[in-house]
């Protein structure tokens, strides 16, 4: 294999040599995207502004809860571009304005003010605000024309040129210890108006000279119903202040310019014959087009959740008219094109659809030919939020598109007359864990198989049903057919192959497969993963937004006509309460088998292997009084965990005491404790605890050594690996725990202290061994181990293996390494028979994913190379785990802040299926020893099969004349 | 029924994996121990208990004392008494229903004894009675701490480990525990060996390297040097001749 020559070659040479002889495994350009996708997205939208500069702009800007701010092609839905800031509070974006072509975004909480070009994306200029917490921010106009920008500040307020970024005046607001500034106001006059409130006390206004940011006037207004001027206030028409007090049920108007003491005047709500829907806080809605110009005298009060009214302040500034009442309607809107502002109405139509109309702001009438329906999606989120986005059509008449929010983060542009031109799934922004389920057979292979799955009733019958399914088979076979003849004639291209869920089935190697993707909004989806297109999706409402999911896969779909059936545990961190949604992950149906009633915490879940009459796995869940309860819990199953209840073991972990204890089930469905291991917290804290994965299979028990003897793995299906991080945190103090438990004793298996070192840590535990990775304290930089359990040269019991009789420990092997690069997370590759060898996939910051060859994390690589360890192919011990650029599985299909990878097998050996996901979500096949089980693509079918025949035709012939020239020996 | 010597048999230390002190006391003691071990001790004694019910409700017994020795030679001995009669019954008829046999210990620091050693709760393992009647009562304890000196974990397992249903007939063979007793302190997982690898790497740089780099560039060239000159010499001597004549014909 191996020429010798090469092996006399330095050590470094001979690892690059050999390095590149196993693995040159880069994609090759013509291969891009045919395996593989990747879906990008933003999150849930905060803020979200169309392109009004030009009227043909097709962009459409978001501002995320992720901290991303996306330019979309309104068209499409298709990003143009995306920045992705920091996680967490320092990225967060504040606020988003958007003139002309700058949008102007607050991020970090008051830390930064940004300007964006919008038509190409870039940066223009980045300004560093004082410190203090961010309050409001809004465009300073002088003579109409946009130049400023002003930022106001818990205790500061400061005014900056939209052009550079430069401040042009910044002035600490007077009393800010007690006066809560709330909104800065500015109408396109010389002035800017600060609004504070001393809560239940006062109103103040300051109004500040544009030129130098000097006190012009100061007034102080008697306002004790008032506690927030943020949620309770709006200005409207020249310069008017409206607020609504929903104690004493009225509106209140003041004049902000007001030159001599302002008074708030009161119009009771009762006045104007609006009644306010019980325990509903009444919400003003108002709109300034133009950031030069005042706001237009028309506004919304929102008077129940389904309740809106369009009032209009008349001239004098007092007196108020009610121009249209909306009940019910669920959301409004302003939009304004050129001179005209028009109000967006949605109304519900029925249980499928809402109506979106629009209305003149300033008459209230409805526009003809505006009505735009919106789908409601019973699988989906309510409406959230609407953002309209007017425009003047030709004959001078106002038309408009919208997009709608839904409570499930989903965003839907709807462009008249009512059609839905593109949806975008940003629940996927944030996948919480997901499984792949296997796709269900075709008819016919279901047929076939249902046919011998059951059970016989007579001779005739049976011979009926052979026919008759000989029959559908027969005609799928012509279908297919014609399918391909009318598919030849059909020209190039054109062909479409659609993917619907009713045409889903199991391909030939069982590569395509169904992806159930939980979120964290608690949306649920079932993604293809050859095409990566949403097939089903399914919104849980009333999942808190602190919930815990976990996954469970009950019944694949191998159980023909059992459907596969799939739990999802929903789980309140705080509360620990739990409950089960239980669906059909093939076409997201909720599953009509009632789950058991949970009312108390839930500490535990564990799949047993244990299966009831209808082939589904059984779900144990432990309650904090450890109580078990089964799911499902027939008299079958109680039956079967009453017999095997003394070899039903499970573990239990405490982080917060460092507490492990392991019970045994009795009889009864109670437990009974059986061991306890006390790591105390002082010292050092459970991190993550990790067992192995369930459908994992080892091919071989050993490894064959130099000398020809094996070196048995210890194989113990119950182990748990337990990581801990000390408390001190001092560089030379800190230390990282990794501890083997047996999950069934509690024996301490091995126990090892990884000194000068925190975490982070990410760690993979797999057949015989544990890989970590962590920082290095001391020499500042990452680090990866590798621990490797032997039993030795004999098996103690080589048929089966029981926690219970495993007397001697196994023999521990560990290296360790340094990694160049910080990680993010870490996965093996999974194959169906675990005959390929493994990789590490490993999620880097950068949004690569690495394919690390297990070979370079063997314990066993020798410092100085021998006979045997050449003879079994081990890499020389380097210090340094190399990464090369043609290991990184998704090229430059970048997966931003990958959270987790998820592996599957396929039906074939070779390959393994890899999804990524985090901010993306990227799905592509790797195959760790190549593609040892496939035919290539270039294989030339036509050489083999000619030469085949020829030679077939040639021993024909020669056999023929063999034949008769014996024929003629014999004559002669 | 001669009462055993006890000899200490210290492990030698395996230099690989970094075991931070472990010791060995082999206890197979007669009725009353503990003559001779407390003075010379400094440690302290903590009880070792164990629980075998029918109905596997843990009561919890005294089954010995465990004479435990902090500081830089973490030592651990074992003095228990035999089972009576009444005892191997009970452990004979938890076997036959497949019943548990239940250790513990409680939580104890074997280095910080200044302050309050001794915290809360226990840490409890178990073996099955019947491996532990078949193999007559030949178990091995292990106790675990942590890197501060805490225990954090016990675990017992018997020689040989199996339950194969047969009759333990000899009751003397029930009386007295034949015990292993082992304390394992956390092994030091390794750093990455830049080191060596570097010493090596040099070592090898210097075999390889060394004849090569004194010669210089003259002196390994000089032939094709000397012979490129002769033959330029000797063509610029012949050319202007035919090449001036070329010239003067275009």
């Amino acid at each position: 294999m191996k020429p010798p020559a090469k092996m006399s070659k330095p050590t470094s040479l001979f690892v690059i040599f050999f390095s590149l002889f196993v693995m040159s495994e880069a994609v090759f350009e013509d291969q891009v995207g045919k395996f593989d996708w990747r879906q990008q997205y933003v999150g849930k939208t905060l803020f979200a502004h169309f392109d009004s500069h030009s009227q043909s702009s097709k962009k459409l800007f978001l501002a995320t809860d992720k901290n991303i701010f996306a330019s979309f092609n309104s068209r499409t839905g298709d990003l143009f571009w995306r920045h992705v800031d920091k996680v967490g509070p320092e990225g967060t974006i504040d606020i988003l304005l958007l003139h002309g072509q700058d949008a102007l975004m607050v991020v970090g909480g008051g830390r930064l003010l940004r300007s964006w070009d919008t038509n190409m994306g870039g940066l223009n200029w980045e300004a560093v605000l004082d410190t203090g917490s961010f309050q409001a921010a809004c465009f300073v106009a002088i003579q109409d024309t946009v130049k400023h920008v002003a930022v106001l500040k818990k205790a500061v307020i400061s005014l900056h040129y939209l052009t550079n970024g430069h401040q042009k005046w910044v002035e600490n607001l007077p009393d800010s210890d007690t006066v809560q500034y709330q909104a800065v106001y500015s109408g396109g006059e010389e002035e800017v108006y600060v609004l504070g409130v001393v809560p239940n006390s006062h109103l103040t206004i300051i109004a500040y000279s544009l030129e130098d940011g000097e006190i012009i006037k100061q007034r102080s207004v008697e306002a004790p119903w008032l506690s927030s001027v943020e949620s309770s206030c709006v200005v409207i028409g020249q310069g008017v202040l409206m607020c609504v007090d929903p104690a004493t049920l009225a509106l209140y108007t003041l004049p902000i310019q007001a030159e001599e003491a302002p008074q708030f005047n009161q119009i009771l709500l009762q006045s104007l014959d609006l009644e306010v829907s019980l325990g509903f806080q009444p919400v003003l809605v108002s709109s300034q087009p133009h950031p030069a110009r005042s706001p237009i005298s028309e506004f919304f009060l929102q008077l129940g959740p389904d309740h809106h009214v369009l009032l209009q302040l008349n001239a004098d500034g007092y007196t108020i008219a009610a121009l249209r009442d909306f009940q019910p309607a669920f959301l409004v809107s302003f939009a304004t094109t050129g001179e005209k502002t028009v109000a967006a109405v949605m109304t519900p139509k029925n249980e499928t659809a809402c109506d979106i109309n629009l209305f003149s702001a300033d008459s209230g009438r409805r526009l003809l030919d505006t009505t735009v329906i919106f789908p409601l999606d019973l699988n989906g989120g309510k409406p959230f939020k609407l953002y309209v986005h007017a425009f003047l059509k030709k004959d001078d008449s106002v038309g408009y598109r919208v997009l709608v929010q839904t409570q499930d983060h989903a965003l839907t542009f709807i462009q008249q007359p009512g059609r839905v031109v593109w949806t975008r799934e940003e629940a996927l922004a944030d996948v919480v864990t997901m499984e792949m389920v296997d796709l269900p057979l075709t008819g016919t292979q279901a047929e076939l198989e249902g046919e011998f799955g059951k059970k016989a009733d007579g001779l005739f019958p049976m011979v009926l049903k052979r026919l008759s399914s000989q029959v559908i088979l027969l005609q799928v076979w012509l279908a297919h057919l014609w399918k391909l003849f009318y598919e030849a004639r059909q020209p190039h291209g054109q062909v479409k192959n659609e993917v619907t869920i009713e045409t889903l089935s199991r391909d030939e190697f069982n590569l395509q497969k169904m992806m159930v993707m939980v979120t964290a909004s608690g949306k649920l989806f079932g993604i293809d993963s050859k095409s990566g297109s949403i097939l089903w999706k399914h919104y849980l409402e009333n999942v808190q937004p602190n919930a815990v999911f976990k996954l469970i896969v009950q019944r694949t779909t191998a159980h023909f006509p059992h459907p596969p059936q799939c739990t999802l545990l929903i789980k309140d961190k705080d509360t620990g309460l739990a409950s089960l949604h239980v669906f059909n992950p093939i076409f997201g149906r909720k599953s009509h088998i009632a789950p058991p009633a949970l009312p108390r915490p839930i500490l535990q879940s564990l799949l047993l292997p244990v299966i009831d009459q209808d082939y589904a796995k059984v779900l144990l869940l432990v309650d904090d009084q450890y109580k078990v309860t089964a799911f499902p819990s027939t008299k079958n199953v109680l039956q079967q965990l009453q017999e095997m209840a003394s070899s039903i073991f499970f573990y239990l972990i405490r982080s917060d005491q460092g507490n492990l204890s392991g019970f045994r089930l009795r009889k009864d469905l109670s437990t009974e404790r059986i061991w306890e291991v006390v790591l105390p917290t002082e010292v050092q804290k459970i991190v993550a605890v990790n067992g192995k994965r369930p459908n994992e299979h080892v091919h071989s028990q050993g490894r064959v050594m130099g000398d020809r003897s094996v070196l048995y793995k210890y194989l113990n299906p119950n182990l748990l690996a337990v990581v801990t991080e000390s408390t001190d945190a001092h560089p030379e103090r800190a230390f990282v725990g990794v501890f083997l438990v047996d999950g069934v004793t509690g024996r301490i298996i091995h126990e090892a202290v990884q000194r000068k070192a925190r975490g982070p840590v990410h760690f993979v535990h797999s057949e015989n061994w544990v890989v970590y990775e962590y920082w290095n304290t001391k020499s500042r930089r990452n680090e990866f181990s590798v621990l490797e359990l032997f039993e030795g040269t004999e098996l103690y019991n080589s048929t089966v293996f029981s926690s219970l009789d495993r007397p001697h420990l196994p023999q521990v092997l560990q290296q360790t390494y340094i990694f160049p690069s910080p990680i993010t997370t870490m996965e093996a590759t999974l194959t169906e028979k675990g005959i390929t060898s493994r990789h590490l996939l490993v999620g880097l910051p950068s949004g690569a994913i690495l394919s690390l060859p297990k070979m370079f994390l063997d314990p066993r690589r020798p410092e100085v190379v021998t006979e045997h360890s050449r003879e079994e192919n081990l890499i020389p011990y380097a210090p340094e785990m190399p990464i090369r650029t043609e290991w990184f599985i998704n090229y430059n299909q970048t997966v931003a802040r990958v959270k987790g990878i998820y592996t599957a097998p396929s039906g074939l050996e070779s390959t393994c299926l890899v999804v990524a996901y985090g901010l993306d979500i990227y799905q592509t096949r790797v195959y760790p020893s190549k593609q040892f089980d496939v035919l290539k693509d270039d294989y030339d079918y036509v050489l083999i099969s000619s030469v085949l025949l020829a030679l077939f035709f040639a021993t024909m012939i020669s056999k023929r004349l063999a034949q008769v020239k014996l024929l003629n020996r014999a004559w002669r | 029924m001669a009462s055993v010597p006890r000899s200490f048999l210290l492990l030698s230390i395996i230099p690989t994996i970094l075991i931070l002190c472990a010791d060995f006391a082999c206890c197979n003691t007669g009725r009353k121990t503990g003559d001779g071990l407390d003075t010379d001790f400094s440690g302290f004694s903590v009880p070792l208990e164990h629980s075998f019910q029918v109905d596997d409700v843990s009561r919890f017994r005294m089954r010995g004392a465990l004479q435990l020795r902090g500081g830089r030679e973490t030592s651990v001995s074992l003095s228990q008494s035999q089972l009576s009669e009444e005892d191997r019954n009970t452990l004979k008829e938890v076997a036959a229903v497949d019943g548990l046999y239940k250790i513990r210990v409680p939580r104890v620091s074997l280095t910080d004894r200044q302050t309050e050693r001794q915290m809360d709760g226990y840490l409890t393992a178990f073996v099955r009675a019947c491996s532990l009647v078949e193999s007559h009562l030949s178990d091995v304890i292990t106790l675990h701490t942590d890197v501060s000196g805490y225990l954090i974990g016990v675990s017992i397992v018997t020689i040989p480990g199996a339950c194969r249903g047969t009759e333990v007939e000899d009751e003397v063979d029930l009386e007295a525990f034949n015990t292993t007793l082992t304390i394992i302190a956390p092994t030091n997982a390794p750093q990455p060996e830049t080191a060596l690898f570097i010493e090596r790497m040099d070592i090898e740089h210097e075999k390889r390297g060394k004849p090569q780099e004194q010669k210089s560039f003259f002196a390994k060239y000089w032939y094709l040097i000397l012979g490129g000159a002769i033959f330029l010499m000797a063509s610029s001597s012949a050319q202007p001749s035919a090449g001036g004549a070329e010239e003067q014909q275009s």
